[in-house]
Formats: C-alpha cells, sequence, structure tokens
C-alpha cells in the first residue's frame, strides 16, 4: 500500500515533444524520497505535477488510493518549499508561517500554539516581528521550512531548498531538514541537482535524465551498482573513470590502449552478447601500493591537497582520470606512479545500449580498509 | 568629474536663464496674484502687497465650488483607474487564458489612439446616457486606462510565480490573493500610477468643457476660463489669484512624491 503512485505519467506542452515521458513510480509513507537529474530533466516538472501546480498531460496519479489528476493543490493536503522560498515580502515572519493557517480558516488559539512550537523548533522564536528582507539566507529557508512544518500537512515538496545557501550553510541544514523529516514522520519529495545532497538526504533516489527514469534506489545501490553509464557518472563525486576497452587476444583486455588487465570468466562470458563494451571505475579503487603489488603505472598531471585526503588526475590515454586517496601523499604532478587497481572493482557496461553489464564488487575487505 | 571653472560659470549661466525663462509665467502669475489691480493695469513693478484678489476670488466667483468638484472628479477617476488598472493586470500576469498575450498588446495599442481621436464618439455615448452635467460624464470614460494597466503589468511580473503557488497551495483564492499580497507588493506602483492619473484628471480642460453645460459639476480649469470675458476688461489680478490656487495641489505632490513617482513611472521601463 503505497502513499503516492504514479503511473505512465507523462507531461508535453503544447503537443510539442514530451518532457516526461511514461514516469512510474511509487513512494512510501513517511519516506524521503529524492529526485535527481541535471537541469531540464523534468525533475521540477514532476514536483510540479504532483502539487497540483502542473496539468498531467497523460497517465495517472494516485494519493492514498485515491486519483488526484484534476484535484487542486489545496485539497492533496500537501506543503511545498520554494527555491526561492516564495516568503510574502510586505509580512513580517509570523504573517508568513501562519499565511496558510488563516486561508484554511483554523481558529485563533490553534495558530497561536502552532506558531509557538514551530518557532521554536525552528529558531525562529526572536525573528517573529521582522520581514524577509531583514533575515539572512539561512533564516528566510528556515521560515520557508516553518511554514511547511506549521500546515501540518502529511506531505512535504521541496524544490531546490538549499541551492541559494553557501556551502557551509547547506550541510547544516541538510541535517536539519532529515532531522526534522523523521521527527515528524513527514514523506518527503526533495528535488535537487546536487547529487551530494541526493546521496546525504534520500532514503531512495530517483535518477532523471531527458524525461526519463534512470534508476530508483538506495543511494548506496546506486552508488554500487548504477544501471547505467549516465547514473554511473552521475552519481559520486569525484565522478566515475570511464575507459573504453579493447579486447587484445583471449588472455588480456586494454582500457584507452594503456591499461591492461586480465581476462576473467565473467568478462569472457560478458564479451559473448556484449560487442563493445566501456569500463568504470571509481576514484576510491585507484589505489596506492601500500598493502598490495602495484599493477599499474600512470602519469600524474595534478595534485589537489584536502588534508584528510588527496586527490590525484592522470592522464590515460588523453583522458583524465581522477583518484581519491586518503590521508596525505607527498606527490608531485609530471611524475609516473605506481597504483594498485583490482579488477573486481571495474564496473562493466555496455558501449550500445549504455546499460550495466556487470557492477564493481565491494567486498567486506574494501570496506575495512576504506574506513 | 572636475569642471574648469569657466566652463562651470557659462553652464551656470545658461541653465539659470532657461529656467528663469520656463519658470517667468508662473512666477508672474503668482507675483501679480498679490497685486492690486491699479498696479497690474499700469504694467508697474508691484507698490502694495494684498490678498484682495484672492479674497476676490473665493467670494464674488465661488472658486471653493469648482476645487471641490474638481478634487471629487479627480479623486473618483484615480480611484477607478486603480482598481480597473490592477484588475486587468492582474489577469495579463496571474491568470492564463488563450489569446492572453495578444490581447495585452491590443491592449497597449489603444495608447497610440490619442484622446482628441476618440472624444466625439465618447461625446455621443454619454449624451446618449444622459450623463451631461453629470459627475459621471465627467469620471467613468477615463476609468479604463491602458497606460495604467501596462504600469502595473510591468511591476506585477516582477512578483515571483512561487508566491501565488505558494498560496495556491495553502488553499488561497484569486481574489484574496489579489487583496492580501499583489496590492500591498506592489503598493510603490499604485502610489505613482494613483498621482499621475490624479494630476491628468486635475488638469483636463477639454472633456470637462463639452461634457458639463452649466456650473453644477464644472471643474474648476473650466471656471478659469470663464473669469475671462471678452466683453468687459479682465480682472487680472483674480485670475491669477485662481491661477494659483489650482496648481497648489500639483505642486504639493510633485514636491511630496518626486522621488517616487520618478522611480514608479522609470521602473517598468527600465527592466
Amino acid at each position: 500500500m503505497s502513499y503516492i503512485e504514479l503511473t505512465d505519467i507523462t507531461k508535453s506542452y503544447h503537443a510539442g515533444k514530451n518532457i516526461l515521458e511514461k514516469i512510474n513510480f511509487t513512494i512510501e509513507k513517511g519516506e524521503f524520497f529524492v529526485l535527481v537529474g541535471p537541469s531540464g530533466s523534468g525533475k521540477s516538472t514532476l514536483l510540479r505535477m504532483i502539487a497540483g501546480l502542473e496539468n498531467v498531460t497523460d497517465g495517472i496519479l494516485k494519493m492514498n488510493q485515491k486519483i488526484v489528476n484534476h484535484l487542486p493543490p489545496k485539497d492533496r493536503n500537501l506543503s511545498m518549499v520554494f527555491q526561492n522560498y516564495a516568503l510574502y515580502p510586505h509580512l513580517s515572519v509570523e504573517q508568513n508561517i501562519l499565511f496558510g493557517l488563516q486561508a484554511k480558516k483554523v481558529s485563533k488559539k490553534e495558530q497561536k500554539k502552532r506558531l509557538k512550537e514551530t518557532a521554536e523548533m525552528m529558531g525562529l522564536s526572536d525573528f517573529l516581528d521582522r520581514k524577509p528582507r531583514q533575515l539572512s539566507g539561512g533564516q528566510r529557508q528556515r521560515v520557508a521550512l516553518a511554514r511547511a512544518v506549521v500546515s501540518e500537512a502529511p506531505l512535504c515538496l521541496m524544490d531546490e531548498p538549499l541551492s541559494n545557501l553557501d556551502a557551509k550553510l547547506r550541510a547544516q541544514m541538510r541535517v536539519e531538514i532529515r532531522r526534522l523529516q523523521k521527527q515528524l514522520g513527514l514523506t518527503l519529495i526533495y528535488v535537487t541537482h546536487d547529487q551530494v545532497e541526493a546521496m546525504t538526504m534520500g532514503d531512495r533516489i530517483m535518477v532523471l535524465n531527458d524525461g526519463e527514469i534512470q534508476q530508483v534506489g538506495k543511494p548506496i545501490t546506486l552508488y554500487n551498482e548504477p544501471a547505467n553509464l549516465f547514473v554511473a557518472s552521475f552519481i559520486g563525486s569525484p565522478k566515475m573513470n570511464i575507459g573504453k576497452a579493447e579486447v587484445k587476444n583471449t588472455s588480456c583486455f586494454l582500457i584507452n590502449n594503456t591499461l591492461s588487465f586480465p581476462v576473467g570468466p565473467i568478462l569472457q562470458e560478458a564479451l559473448k552478447e556484449h560487442k563493445d563494451i566501456v569500463v568504470g571505475i571509481r576514484p576510491e579503487h585507484i589505489q596506492p601500493t601500500t598493502h598490495h603489488e602495484a599493477t599499474h603505472s600512470l602519469e600524474v598531471v595534478n595534485v589537489e591537497q584536502l588534508g584528510n585526503e588527496t586527490t590525484l588526475a592522470f592522464d590515460v590515454d588523453g583522458e583524465l582520470w581522477t583518484a581519491k586517496w586518503p590521508g596525505q601523499w607527498d606527490i608531485m604532478a609530471g611524475h609516473q606512479l605506481k597504483v594498485y587497481i583490482s579488477e573486481e572493482h571495474l564496473s562493466f557496461f555496455d558501449a550500445q545500449t549504455k546499460q550495466l553489464v556487470r557492477p564493481a564488487s565491494f567486498n567486506s575487505q574494501e570496506e575495512v580498509q576504506a574506513i | 568629474m572636475r569642471i574648469p571653472l569657466g566652463r562651470k560659470i557659462v553652464t551656470y549661466f545658461l541653465l539659470s536663464t532657461a529656467a528663469l525663462l520656463v519658470f517667468m509665467p508662473t512666477l508672474m502669475a503668482v507675483v501679480m496674484s498679490f497685486m492690486t489691480n491699479q498696479d497690474i493695469m499700469t504694467g508697474s513693478f508691484p507698490s502694495a502687497f494684498s490678498l484682495d484678489n484672492y479674497r476676490r476670488a473665493f467670494e464674488q466667483f465661488s472658486l471653493m465650488h469648482y476645487v471641490i468638484n474638481s478634487l471629487f472628479v479627480s479623486i473618483i477617476i484615480m480611484i477607478g483607474q486603480l482598481v480597473l488598472s490592477s484588475l486587468a493586470a492582474y489577469a495579463f500576469v496571474f491568470l492564463e487564458f488563450k489569446g492572453r498575450d495578444f490581447l495585452f498588446y491590443l491592449f497597449i495599442a489603444t495608447m497610440m489612439v490619442p484622446f482628441e481621436a476618440s472624444i466625439i464618439p465618447n461625446f455621443h455615448t454619454i449624451r446618449d446616457l444622459g450623463w451631461i452635467d453629470q459627475y459621471t460624464g465627467l469620471t467613468v470614460p477615463f476609468f479604463a486606462m491602458a497606460f495604467g494597466t501596462f504600469l502595473l503589468r510591468q511591476n506585477f511580473k516582477q512578483i515571483p510565480k512561487e508566491l501565488r503557488e505558494a498560496s495556491q497551495i495553502a488553499g488561497m483564492g484569486e481574489v484574496k490573493f489579489y487583496l492580501t499580497v499583489v496590492l500591498p507588493v506592489a503598493k510603490t506602483s499604485l502610489i505613482t500610477l494613483g498621482v499621475y492619473g490624479f494630476l491628468t484628471s486635475w488638469n483636463m480642460y477639454l472633456w470637462p468643457l463639452l461634457a458639463t453645460t452649466n456650473d453644477s459639476v464644472r471643474t474648476v480649469q473650466i471656471g478659469l476660463r470663464q473669469l475671462q470675458s471678452q466683453e468687459q476688461m479682465n480682472d487680472w489680478g483674480m485670475i491669477m489669484s485662481g491661477a494659483v490656487i489650482v496648481i497648489i495641489p500639483t505642486l504639493i505632490l510633485l514636491f511630496l512624491g518626486q522621488k517616487k513617482l520618478q522611480r514608479g513611472l522609470t521602473e517598468g521601463a527600465l527592466k
């Protein structure tokens, strides 16, 4: 019994090209569901359709087992937080928070009670008399959240709510929103283009590109077993290194004409079905040779010292690959560096269909080492 | 930028002369309104300061009656324009309907038709309605205003769409949104438009002249004109004192709202 159900949802403007094409997914009650994708992928449109601000061109949208395709937004019992916060500039913080309640004709006593609770929860008690322009970005964001909280709607929609904040504040608000959602048991649909936000906040993530669902799943599943090349390169930072594989003979294959690997039984199997193979490897899987024998030697073109980790850039036959090593490494750019790459950590994709053939294996030994 | 002293002197001299030339008629009117008739007729400089002209303007000529008529007509036109323009602008910005943009362009295209061109059909209309010598005849034809709609539309467009959407989700209807959000947010532009509409109708001459046949609803501009007569000698002192009183509201509004008026009028144009 799912809370929100989308069946073959399609959206197009003026009978042109479809912006969203046959979208199917469900959201459970109390779930933190993230819609992520590059700009223009249709994620905001999808959210606005759930809110009732856009018409559904085709398909069925259900909430609580009821078809709500033509229900106006106010009858869908939801709250929404906008990217620009949509605060009323002429009203004080208090009036802004209570705005929706007045429209819904909640009693004055109840309004007062909810206002007090919400303001305390969001740390806004001292700012209730101020106008939005007298607040900082983070405080405005909190007012927008308070407005959603005070409505006590079981479903909350958020459209890139953090993209106007600076990096530090964003990290803090991420935690706050997550905590709020758990505390109130909200069902939350969250739209973002930032994969870090998606990974850190979502119970489940849906990756959208060009109006089509790429993959739906838990953050860690998307990271470990990306369904296709798009998800593989979209999720994870720095992004997954991608190279073209070429089989030289029966015993080994070459990636980007530089890195040679032995052909294992799995790959042999895969090669029978798929003509061209693209290989992906996560930056943390190009490892230093402290625990292992060196397998390859790569030319370092850039080194970024972050203090707790070191990001290295390699030149692999004209393409830039990155590696992320924990700790501090004294490496100079321009040198050849010996690294360890296990064949186990390679993900294989079909070059034509871009679909996953075999995911990388993340066995327990590696997890421990990563810590 | 530093301007050389010589050029500064020349520039300021030219500016002052031009300003004096432009302001001369007004200055003369003000000075003449305080002069005795004898001084005016002989064309000499004022020899005595007198408020006699003002007293006579109010007593003999019932200036107050005309001023009140003007005030009433101007305020009604201003309110009518604000209500209709803001409602039309709201529709052009927040309501979505087929042919909206076309209708809007048609709407502002009427700005190209001068008022004088529509004066005869307008006159026919109010005559057939029996609105001659009525306040309705003086005011209603000016309620619909393409410029005001245009000005407010540009201003409303700057209100983020999300505000409308947020209130939609909160369950607020169009009318309530218009009253509680759009109007307060667009306050500056409404004031600008109000002042503009008030001054324009205050200074109106041709239409009140056509639409009235007696003094009952006549505005002050027509009244002033009636002070000048062809047969008798004109009482210039009284005419000038009337004129000075007529320009007072304009001056007050300009001094108070100069900055705001300018900002409001250019706001839409700059974007």
